[in-house]
């Protein structure tokens, strides 16, 4: 339900930016996301290995971590990417638990549980899994319902053809301050389209493509992925793109003021500059 | 005060403040309690997964030219039973699958008589639940039939698969593998006891000379050397109650996902 505008003493408009609904599915979908990403790596560190196609190729993995010996007695950390070789001991492939360097493709402070523990991290992931699906769920439903998504996140084509300069503004970290900050600028409605419609559904289906419970009932879901190792290795490149998009997200908010943005995604109000006064209206009879 | 003490003392800090966070995270994280509440996603995704499929559906089968070439075996590849090792040592001509527990005609079969009953050959992906999956062409006795033979009382719920691989312990005394499956799997038409894996006999590392196929679900539900089969009214009485040895260490015992 759209608010009215507060005025503020120092002038400002305190303008009603986020609905309630809107608030809680971001934050659900933040703890979600947090615990879904942390297991699946734990996850992942099963088997560190990626592969494409229906079964595993395990000589020719598209990415690979793991250790090698140094020759002195220490732990190499490597990781492999298409055919290329990198050493990234002491983050992956090889890092410290409890001090000693070990074999484990992802370090102990970014999985759950920290620990070497497949099954642990299946019943966080798994469990979670519904959280954030019907919060998904949810969230589109409103947002669809309530026209969130057609008004507020669907660029207008007026928008498009303007975006060289929306980019140039963002890159120099210059934000609207103004009436124009009441609206989602065009980068923000791309970025936040391409997760809400794109990353995240592609995460479920994914997902739901590892399951052979799945598999058996819809079959089409290979089909789609290419099988599923396919599915995995999507599965772990869409995740990936999803943390890309967390971290630039929330640089974005530190930039555009973190105070006000967070209060805005908390309280829901986003306070903006008044507009300039408008010139003063002319003499009656002054015209003519 | 010198600064590079301040952070040094600071740095300290934060490695110990991240200390304690990791620890605390594990506590939660491995918390009893907290995996109670987890739990309850695995009866959700069993009632959910059973909905979407029709009772009968069928795992995704393959081409010949999907074969892995490699079936990579997992668990115990070399059972050291003195049971199993003198069944070995005849090639297996000895072998007699035990059927029992809520049956009408308990049921001892021979290897012969297994490969006589009405069978499946099935080329189909095993998907092992640390996330790799290999593609094999499986050959073996269906369940189904097998079961109406030996005649199922109406008591029984569930068919417990007792193995000949021992764990956690040296050979004779160790736990053997348990595994198990209500009637929906084991009626599935897919579900067999394979004697046969990409036309030989099923290796050793594989599970000879008798494994389980129940392609819905991962593959530790896949029990191999089977030595018996009991039907059960409940699971409480097996192992830690919940159905299968890794289930008892905290795997789902609902694997298709």
């Amino acid at each position: 339900m759209p608010r009215p505008d507060r005025a503020l003493p120092n002038g400002k408009i305190a303008v009603y930016r986020h609905p309630l609904a809107i608030r809680l599915t971001h934050w659900l979908n933040v703890l979600a996301l947090l615990v879904m990403l942390t297991s699946g790596l734990q996850i992942f560190n099963a088997h560190p290995a990626l592969y494409f196609g229906k079964a595993a190729n395990f000589d020719h993995p598209v990415m690979a971590m793991g250790a090698r010996d140094d020759g002195h007695g220490g732990l190499i950390g490597v990781t492999r990417l298409a055919g290329r070789e990198y050493v990234t001991t002491g983050l992956f492939g090889v890092s410290k638990v409890e001090g000693q360097p070990t074999e484990r493709a992802f370090p102990t402070w970014i999985t759950l549980p920290p620990t070497q523990d497949l099954a642990t991290a299946r019943l966080w992931h798994f469990f979670f899994a519904w959280v954030f699906a019907i919060n998904g769920a949810l969230y589109l439903a409103y947002g669809l319902i309530r026209r969130h998504i057609q008004r507020d996140l669907w660029p207008t084509g007026a928008e498009l053809r303007h975006i060289g300069g929306a980019i140039v503004e963002h890159a120099r970290l210059r934000f609207p301050k103004g009436e124009a900050a009441r609206r989602y600028n065009v980068l923000q409605k791309l970025s936040y389209l391409i997760v809400v419609l794109g990353l995240l559904p592609l995460m479920i289906l994914t997902g739901m493509t590892m399951s052979p419970g799945l598999d058996a009932a819809f079959p089409w879901l290979l089909d789609l992925f290419g099988g599923r190792q396919s599915a995995r290795t999507v599965h772990f490149i869409t995740a990936t793109a999803i943390v890309l998009f967390v971290l630039v997200h929330l640089v974005m908010v530190v930039a555009a003021g973190l105070v006000n943005e967070m209060r805005s995604m908390i309280t829901g109000r986003y306070v903006i500059d008044a507009p300039a006064p408008a010139p003063p209206a002319p003499e009656p009879g002054a015209s003519a | 005060m010198n600064p590079l003490i301040d952070r040094r003392w600071l740095a300290r800090a934060l490695a110990a403040a991240g200390a304690a966070v990791l620890a605390g995270c594990d506590q939660i994280a491995e918390s009893p309690q907290a995996a109670k509440v987890l739990q309850t996603a695995e009866g959700v995704n069993r009632r959910v997964q059973r909905l979407l499929q029709h009772r009968t559906a069928l795992a995704p089968e393959f081409t010949a030219a999907d074969i892995s070439p490699v079936f990579k075996p997992n668990g115990e590849t070399e059972p050291q039973n003195p049971d199993y090792l003198a069944l070995l040592a005849n090639d297996f001509a000895d072998y007699r699958l035990k059927i029992d527990g809520l049956v009408e005609h308990p049921l001892s079969l021979s290897l012969d008589q297994l490969r006589a009953a009405p069978s499946r050959t099935q080329i189909t992906r095993h998907d092992c639940v640390e996330g790799w999956s290999c593609i094999g062409q499986w050959k073996g006795a269906r369940l189904g039939p097998i079961l109406q033979r030996a005649g199922l009382k109406p008591a029984a719920r569930y068919l417990v698969f007792h193995c000949f691989d021992e764990w956690d312990g040296p050979p004779g005394v160790g736990t053997p593998y348990y595994e198990s499956i209500d009637l929906v799997d084991a009626f599935h038409p897919q579900t067999i006891l394979a004697y046969e894996l990409n036309g030989q006999t099923v290796p050793m590392a594989n599970g000879a000379p008798l494994r389980l196929r129940v392609e819905r679900q991962l593959g530790y539900k896949h029990a191999k050397y089977i030595r018996r089969i009991e039907a059960v009214d409940s699971l409480a009485s097996i192992g830690g109650g919940r159905g299968g040895y890794w289930p008892d260490r905290g795997y789902d015992w609902y694997a298709g996902i």
